[in-house]
C-alpha cells in the first residue's frame, strides 16, 4: 500500500507521524507547497512576531524525526489536479504522482481584499514568509492597520503594541467575534484592544485601499481615510480545495467526508484538517473546523481509518489565542447556546464565560487566564452537564 | 541504584489532583486518579513547555495537557494522541503507612 499526504502543515506532517505510530511501515510520500520543511502555525501569529525573539519558525518535526518518519518530502511542490479513476495526483509540474491511498491536508487559504495582491505593505498571516515580513516591517512602521478583529487581527494588534507602534482596528460586524461568541463576551474580548493603547472600529467595511505599489491608507466605507504604511488583512479563510475542482470530489465550503473521514463516495482518498468536513460525533452534523487541534485530531482519525485501528475519542472543538499576555481558551461552540454565566475581564485575566442551550446543558466556554477552570469546563461540556456541574463558585 | 523520595502524606493529594514534587531536577509530578491511586511521570509535557504537575488534567487512568490537549498515559506514560510523540518518563509509586515515596534513579 502507498500512501500520498497532499499538503506539509500541521495536519499532512501529524498524518505521516500518526501512521508511523499506529505501526504502518509502507511507502509514504509527503507533498508540501513550500518550500520550508514542514512548520507550526500558530506561532506565526504570536512568537513569531516578538520584538526579542530570533522570529524563526518552529518546525513541527526535527531533520532527525524527519529522517526516522521515512517519508518521501517533496518540498516546493504544488498539487494540481487529482485524477480518481488514475488515483494519481498531478503537480503543477506536470508530474503525476500516483496513490493507493490519498489523503487531503491542503488546508486554508486567507481571503484577501480585491485589488491588493500585489501591493506592498499589505499582508495576510498564513507562511513563514508573511511573519518574517511582518516582524521586519513592524519596528518601522507608524500607521499599522488591521483589517478584520478576529483572532489573527487581534494577536496581530498586541504583538504591533510590543514593537511600540499603535494600531486601528477595523472591523465589519458591530461586534468582533459576535457570530462565534455572542456579543455580550464577544465586547468584552474587544475591549483589550483599547484598554491596551489600540483603536477598534467596528461595523464598518472597507471601501478601497490607496496606493500604487505600496500602500498609502485605508479608505473606509464611510469615507474616513486612515493613512497606512502596514495593513495587515485577517478576515477568514477558504478551503483550499481549488485543485480539486475537475475531480468530481463533492465539495461544499470542505471536502465532505464521512465519520472517519474518508471523503464521501470515495474509495481510500481521504481529507484532514481546515479543509474537511465531516460529521462531529459529539454534535452529529457536518462541521468544518480550522483549530490546530482539530488537525492534530483528524490526522490520528485519518491514520486510524487506513490502518484499520480503533478511532480515537472524539474531542471537543478547542482554541487558544494569546493576546497582550493573556491567554484566551475557547472550547465547544458557544454559538449553539447563550452566555449563561460571565464575569471578568480579558484585561485583568479573569474572564470567564459559560453558554448554555435551551435545556440547560453546557455547550461552550471562554476562559482567560485559569487553565484549571478551562479544564473543568471542558469535561463538564463533554458531558453536557449544567453550568452548576462545572464546580465551580458561581461568582468570584 | 535508585532512592526513595518522599512527595507527600497520603491524604495530601486529593483524588484527581496532581502536584509537582518540590526540588525535583528534572521535576517530576505526582499525580492521584479520581479512583484514588498515585502515579508519578515527568512534570513536563513532552510536546511544549508545560508543569503537569501545577496544571495537568487528569481524566481516568489519563493525564491530560491543557495547553493543547496531548494525553498520555499515566500507567506507561506513553502518548494517546497528538500532538505528543515523546513519552513522558515515569516512575515507581510506594506508599509505607500513610507516606508517598517516588522511586528515582541516584
Amino acid at each position: 500500500m502507498s500512501i500520498l499526504v497532499v499538503g506539509a502543515s500541521v495536519a499532512g506532517l501529524r498524518t505521516v507521524q500518526a501512521l508511523r505510530m499506529k505501526g504502518y511501515s509502507g511507502p509514504i510520500t509527503l507533498l508540501g507547497e513550500e518550500p520550508h520543511p514542514p512548520y507550526d502555525k500558530p506561532p506565526l501569529s504570536k512568537e513569531m512576531l516578538l520584538p526579542d525573539g530570533d522570529g524563526e519558525a518552529i518546525l513541527l518535526a526535527t531533520e532527525e524525526q524527519l529522517t526516522e518518519l521515512d517519508v518521501d518530502l517533496r518540498l516546493g511542490v504544488r498539487a494540481a489536479a487529482l485524477d480518481v479513476a488514475a488515483r494519481t495526483v498531478t503537480t503543477v509540474d506536470g508530474e503525476a504522482v500516483g496513490f493507493e491511498r490519498l489523503v487531503i491536508a491542503t488546508g486554508a487559504t486567507p481571503r484577501r481584499l480585491p485589488g491588493t495582491e500585489h501591493l506592498a505593505g499589505v499582508h495576510t498571516i498564513r507562511t513563514a514568509e508573511d511573519a518574517v515580513a511582518l516582524r521586519t516591517a513592524l519596528p518601522g512602521a507608524s500607521d499599522v492597520v488591521v483589517v478584520g478583529a478576529g483572532f489573527i487581527g487581534a494577536e496581530f494588534a498586541a504583538a504591533v503594541r510590543l514593537h511600540g507602534a499603535t494600531a486601528t482596528l477595523v472591523e465589519a460586524q458591530t461586534v468582533p467575534l459576535a457570530h462565534v461568541l455572542g456579543a455580550e463576551v464577544g465586547r468584552r474580548l474587544a475591549d483589550i484592544h483599547a484598554a491596551q493603547g489600540n483603536t477598534l472600529l467596528t461595523g464598518i467595511g472597507v471601501a478601497h485601499i490607496e496606493g500604487d505599489e505600496r500602500v498609502q491608507a485605508v479608505v473606509l466605507t464611510d469615507g474616513r481615510r486612515l493613512p497606512a504604511d502596514l495593513v495587515v488583512v485577517g478576515i477568514g479563510a477558504v478551503p483550499a480545495t481549488d485543485w480539486l475542482e475537475s475531480s468530481g470530489l463533492p465539495i461544499a465550503d470542505g471536502v465532505e467526508c464521512e465519520a472517519d473521514l474518508r471523503v464521501i463516495g470515495t474509495d481510500g482518498i481521504y481529507a484532514a484538517g481546515d479543509v474537511a468536513r465531516w460529521p462531529h460525533a459529539h454534535y452529529g452534523f457536518d462541521v468544518r473546523i480550522e483549530h490546530w487541534t482539530n488537525a492534530n485530531e483528524h490526522a490520528d482519525l485519518v491514520a486510524s481509518a487506513i490502518t484499520g485501528s480503533p478511532p480515537p475519542r472524539t474531542q471537543l472543538p478547542y482554541v487558544w489565542s494569546d493576546q497582550y499576555g493573556h491567554r484566551i481558551q475557547i472550547v465547544g461552540r458557544p454559538n449553539m447556546g447563550r452566555s449563561a454565566h460571565l464575569v471578568g475581564t480579558v484585561a485583568d485575566g479573569d474572564l470567564l464565560a459559560a453558554f448554555t442551550d435551551e435545556g440547560g446543558a453546557l455547550v461552550g466556554a471562554v476562559v482567560v487566564d485559569d487553565v484549571r477552570a478551562f479544564m473543568k469546563c471542558r469535561k463538564a461540556i463533554a458531558a453536557r452537564a449544567p453550568w452548576t456541574g462545572v464546580g465551580l463558585v458561581a461568582t468570584r | 541504584m535508585s532512592k526513595r523520595l518522599f512527595a507527600c502524606p497520603v491524604d495530601g493529594l486529593p483524588p484527581g489532583t496532581s502536584m509537582t514534587l518540590d526540588g525535583t531536577q528534572p521535576p517530576i509530578a505526582l499525580h492521584r486518579t479520581e479512583q484514588g491511586r498515585f502515579f508519578a511521570t515527568a512534570d513536563t509535557c513532552t510536546h511544549e513547555e508545560w508543569s503537569l504537575g501545577d496544571e495537568g488534567d487528569l481524566e481516568g487512568d489519563e493525564l491530560v495537557c491543557p495547553l493543547h490537549l496531548a494525553r498520555f498515559d499515566l500507567v506507561t506514560g506513553k502518548p494517546l494522541c497528538l500532538p505528543a510523540t515523546l513519552a513522558l518518563d515515569v516512575y515507581d509509586v510506594v506508599i509505607e503507612g500513610d507516606r508517598v515515596f517516588v522511586v528515582t534513579a541516584v
